[in-house]
């Protein structure tokens, strides 16, 4: 069987800059397994603008952010598969996988980082009742057939879901010779951006109906119209608020779900907010030396923020395999006092057990949903640690508190938060260290200003 | 005096702004909560520009289409003359990330580039 | 002479089985289906169970074919190729007071000759299944119900019958049918056919053709029924398939792991006037979700990947009408199939190609083939095994649906062979591709490559399920004029 040091599982956005700073941080024998045709994953498909602003300090579209990190791995000669779908990840780490040329192989891995993305919500998760005709597509499916294929899937357009997908389709759509007739929103809010709002809709004359959803499909061969009603505060369709869309064409944006299929398999544990792996400070789930990152470990607005998350997967599994080599090097060749010292404090720090009890646990309380990670040990902590969280809801002129066990310690003002933006903390390990017996840190949302 | 409303596209906030204009110069805005929506009030009134992205037909190579945008922004009101512009035009593969596609589109003085590479 | 003996109306699992009993026998038969596949009706949407047989009335057609049926399928799917896996079912009584229902459901079920039925206390049921609800008081259990493919069984009799020289028209509707002197002639939309004998098993139409013939008509509604699917990973929520209490409408909704190792649950029962009428609507998705909530505890909602509708044809007699109109003889109904249709399936074939042989004195073929193969499928292969088919054919080692892990090889399969798929919907049927929970979001442009390079056809030809239902209308910025 094969072995590597790294196995990357999935070639977008995350994996590749796992590779790459994995490699930076000293690992040799790294591989990437990607089942599309080529690296990049879902940024190939997003040739909008408005990618790389943290990154790269410039706007570019997603190929050409994908290809900034493409040709990095190149450079640095990384291994990569392409074609390849990772069919069974165990929990010692054998990763089977498939391709047209070597046909079903085994890959034995020291550590291993779960890159594989997201897939969209369908149709059948929200349960849209109508017909079944051809003519709706989820929003992704429809940005690769017109961005990569050059195919429009229909003419007359109506959207379900406002988060930045389907609004970027609208504008997709509309640029590529097709009338999109309104874009619906089931929530009071829209979760895309802002500049996507005016950029991508008001523009073109795309109206926007939050509080929205789709109550019937009409059509058996081809769909021919779609019926919207308003919803209630619970999101049940309000009757008589139904109106009728001619349509040949209806659009999906009704939100991304991570492809935790093969981390359940191998017995990672899950989140059931994120719909991710619970990972700790080095991104490493409760599988020793298994690490998550991107959008499989929970939905991002900004590939940005993949992109840095993944380079500190990409580093902590670094560290991981070199801990475990040199103690593995110590323990048969250890020659001098001086390296056995060493090893008997790379094996005291904690080194490979992923669930060690000291750990802290950090707990999203009211308005918080989740947070990312979601325990810390201080010990192996960097000097600063990016906590990511998402909020319930729409707040203005608020507080994201952290209390540390009872006392708060963080209380810092925002004007907006909003739930389709992530939102970050910063912890210290000086901070934590301050608080020997910390056992819980607790993130909250405090209002301030009721009046708001 | 002219009274334009618009959306500040900043951040999730997205202020209502309302700008006062004299003579085509803005004089006012207001409903900003900070610089950058007066910012962004003034020039939107004024020049308001895009970046176009989309796509163009390729010939022979691994792709049917390449991704492509304007170097620069462009005037906003050039959006659909710049994408017509495009309809008939085929590249032959490769296509190199940057590669000019067609310059000057529709007399803007900005090059549509390759975002992507497609190989033969 | 005409060119066919006998025209069979509808390739649904009725007409497919009844196609392959027949093409057992010397005589030249055609199927006529309006629609672009078989499998297109009723039986592509419905509840993929086969039924014990403890429902139908005593002495009924149904009775005694679902019995029957249900006896036959071991064979047959071993025969033909089709998934089936007796899974055992369990009738569950909520009160006391119902027991009398539940004992003489378990009494019927012998008059009917029903094998190994048993009533079952609280714990012994709850320790079968734990995941019941715990008002349950007693549960009939057969464990000769099962579960099957609805696509592979009815898609295995059309491959098998097709085999055995039984021709197959699609996109032929019927528009009339006259009865001539000796035989029918059926006007279809494209060309008039005629035979000495028609059978007609057009699913919800069937009153259609039987009263274009016969003076004594039939009524057949549309009985509609919703269903709900999830994911595999709920599929191990139950083992058993789950009914309540039968009530008026039918056996209500049920909860059941299906063969391919989903969860479904369903059927509603609405009855409606429009015969394509499969649309769901938002009250009947409630109804399946709150029904199923009654009978299993924390169903894991969330994980729904799709919903759909069926209709069962209900005749007003609710019984089976398999037989000749007196006023029309050389016409067999095969009517008012409605479940245990699916069940029944076989045994209907059985006894129309015995009412067929009778009345047309047919000898039987010396080289009748019994057995039809299935796509293979790459799963059931040893490593070994597995990787000798890749490199003979390098198709099977690129996957195309992820969620479902179906390779290229397979859908190729799926196209090439006799009675192949041509739209997404027929590899799907066949295949599993674009069944899984992302419900084709990433393979179906894949596929779309795959029909357009095997057909011969432009992608702008490729639909979902036959014309009418293609899915790009056209390239980028097409619509522009050209500036």
């Amino acid at each position: 069987m094969k072995s590597y040091d790294i196995l990357i599982i999935g070639g977008g956005p995350a994996g590749l800059s796992a590779a790459v700073s994995a490699r930076e941080n000293g690992i040799e024998r790294i591989l990437i397994l990607e089942r599309d045709k080529e690296l990049g994953g879902i940024l190939n498909q997003c040739i909008h603008n408005g990618f790389g602003l943290h990154t790269f300090h410039e706007e570019l579209t997603g190929p050409e952010y994908a290809g900034r990190f493409i040709d990095r791995v190149k450079e640095l000669d990384i291994e990569y598969k392409l074609n390849t779908m990772v069919m069974e990840i165990s929990g010692d780490k054998v990763v089977t996988a498939m391709n047209r040329t070597e046909g079903v192989f085994e890959i034995q891995a020291k550590a291993i980082i779960l890159a594989m993305g997201c897939r969209e919500r369908s149709r059948g998760a929200l349960n849209i009742p109508g017909y079944r005709p051809a003519g709706i597509f989820s929003a992704g499916t429809a940005q690769r057939l017109v961005n990569m294929e050059g195919y429009l899937p229909g003419r007359e357009v109506v959207i379900l879901g406002s988060g930045d997908i389907g609004l970027i389709m609208a504008r997709r759509m509309t640029l590529e010779g097709a009338k999109v007739k309104v874009v619906a929103e089931l929530m009071p809010y829209s979760g895309g951006l802002k500049r996507n709002i005016v950029q991508c809709l008001d523009d073109y004359g795309i109206p926007l109906k939050l509080s929205h959803t789709v109550v019937d499909i009409k059509g058996k061969q081809r769909i021919e119209g779609v019926t919207l009603a308003e919803v209630d505060g619970k999101g049940k369709p309000i009757p008589g608020t139904e109106e009728f869309y001619s349509c040949d064409t209806l659009l999906l944006s009704v939100g991304l779900i991570p492809e935790n299929e093969l981390s359940g398999g191998m017995g990672v544990e899950m989140n059931l907010i994120t719909s991710g792996p619970n990972v700790n400070e080095s991104l490493e789930t409760n599988i020793s030396g298994v690490f998550a990152c991107g959008n499989v470990l929970h939905v991002h607005d900004l590939v940005d923020y993949v992109s840095e998350e993944a380079s500190a997967a990409g580093k902590h599994a670094a560290i991981y395999v070199k801990e475990g080599l040199r103690s593995e090097e110590i323990s048969v060749f250890a020659a001098t006092q001086e390296e056995i010292r060493i090893s008997a404090a790379v094996q005291e720090a904690p080194a490979a057990p992923a669930a060690v009890q000291e750990s802290i646990r950090i707990a999203a309380a009211e308005g918080v949903r989740y947070t990312v990670p979601c325990k810390i040990n201080p010990a192996r902590m960097d000097e600063m640690l990016k906590v990511r969280f998402r909020v319930d809801r729409v707040y203005k002129n608020s507080y994201v508190s952290a209390y540390f066990d009872e006392e708060r310690v963080i209380h810092r003002k925002k004007q907006i938060f909003a739930p389709g933006e992530m939102e970050e903390i910063l912890l210290t390990k000086e901070q934590l260290l301050q608080f020997p017996e910390l056992k819980t840190i607790t993130l909250k949302i405090e209002p301030q200003c009721e009046k708001d | 005096m002219e009274v334009k409303k618009l959306i500040c596209i900043n951040c999730p906030m997205g202020c209502p702004l309302t700008v006062e204009m004299e003579e085509g110069k803005v004089t006012k805005v207001i409903g900003n909560t900070c610089k950058r929506g007066a910012v962004y009030a003034k020039k939107e009134v004024t020049s308001p520009t895009r970046i176009v992205t989309t796509t163009v037909r390729v010939k022979g190579g691994s792709a049917a289409v390449v991704s492509v945008k304007t170097n620069e922004d462009i005037p906003k009101e050039k959006i659909f003359d710049c994408v017509k512009a495009l309809k008939e035009i085929e590249v032959a593969a490769p296509v190199h990330i940057g590669d000019v596609i067609l310059a000057d589109v529709s007399g803007t003085g900005v090059n549509i580039v390759a975002t992507k590479n497609v190989f033969l | 002479m005409f060119e066919y003996d006998v025209i069979i109306i509808g390739a649904g699992v009725s007409g497919a089985a009844i196609a392959r009993e027949l093409s057992r026998y010397q005589t030249r038969i055609c199927v006529l289906e309006k629609e672009e596949d078989v499998c297109c009706g009723t039986s592509k949407a419905n509840s993929a169970i086969i039924h014990a047989g403890y429902d139908a009335v005593t002495g009924s057609l149904k009775a005694k074919l679902n019995v029957r049926g249900n006896e036959m399928m071991e064979q047959l799917a071993k025969d033909l190729d089709f998934p089936f896996q007796r899974n055992g079912s369990l009738v569950l009584c909520l009160n006391e007071s119902d027991m009398p229902n539940l004992q003489m459901l378990f009494e019927r079920g012998i008059a009917n000759g029903v094998k190994g039925l048993q009533i079952l206390d609280r714990e012994e049921v709850l320790k079968m299944e734990p995941n019941l609800t715990n008002q349950v008081y007693a549960a009939l259990y057969a464990p000769t119900g099962g579960i099957v493919c609805p696509f592979g069984m009815n898609i295995a009799f059309a491959e098998n019958a097709y085999a055995n020289g039984v021709e197959f028209k699609f996109n032929t509707e019927v528009q009339a049918i006259r009865k001539l002197e000796e035989g029918f002639e059926l006007q279809t939309d494209t060309g008039t056919f005629r035979s000495g004998y028609v059978v007609n098993a057009a699913g919800v139409y069937a009153d259609r053709f039987h009263n274009m013939v016969s003076e004594k008509k039939i009524h057949i509604i549309p009985r509609r029924g919703s269903y709900c699917l999830l994911d595999k990973s709920a599929g191990k929520h139950v083992s058993r398939t789950i009914f309540a209490l039968p009530g008026k409408l039918g056996k209500g909704i049920l909860i059941t792991p299906t063969i391919h190792g989903n969860l479904l649950m369903g059927p509603t029962a609405t009855d409606i006037t429009d015969k394509e009428g499969t649309n769901t609507t938002g009250k009947e998705l409630d109804q399946v979700i709150s029904n199923a909530g009654r009978l299993v505890n924390n169903i894991p909602f969330r994980q729904v990947i799709t919903s759909f509708s069926g209709l069962r044809a209900h005749e007003d007699g609710a019984e089976f009408i398999i037989e000749e109109p007196e006023d029309a003889k050389g016409f067999v109904d095969c009517a008012g199939i409605e479940s245990p249709g699916l069940t029944s399936a076989p045994a209907i074939g059985e006894m129309v190609a015995q009412i067929l042989k009778e009345k047309m004195e047919l000898k039987e073929k010396d080289n009748f083939i019994v057995t039809r193969k299935g796509i293979l499928d790459p799963k059931s292969l040893t490593k070994e095994e597995r990787n000798e088919l890749i490199r003979e054919n390098p198709a099977y080692g690129n996957i195309i649906c992820r969620c479902e892990m179906i390779t290229e090889g397979e859908i190729i399969d799926a196209i090439r062979r006799p009675l192949g798929a041509r739209s997404l919907d027929g590899v799907k049927r066949r295949t599993r591709a674009g069944m899984g929970r992302c419900q084709s979001g990433f393979c179906s442009p894949r596929t779309m490559e795959i029909l357009a390079r095997e057909c011969h056809l432009s992608m702008y030809e490729i639909t979902k399920s036959g014309s009418g239902s293609e899915i790009v209308v056209g390239r980028n910025k097409d619509d522009w004029e050209t500036v």
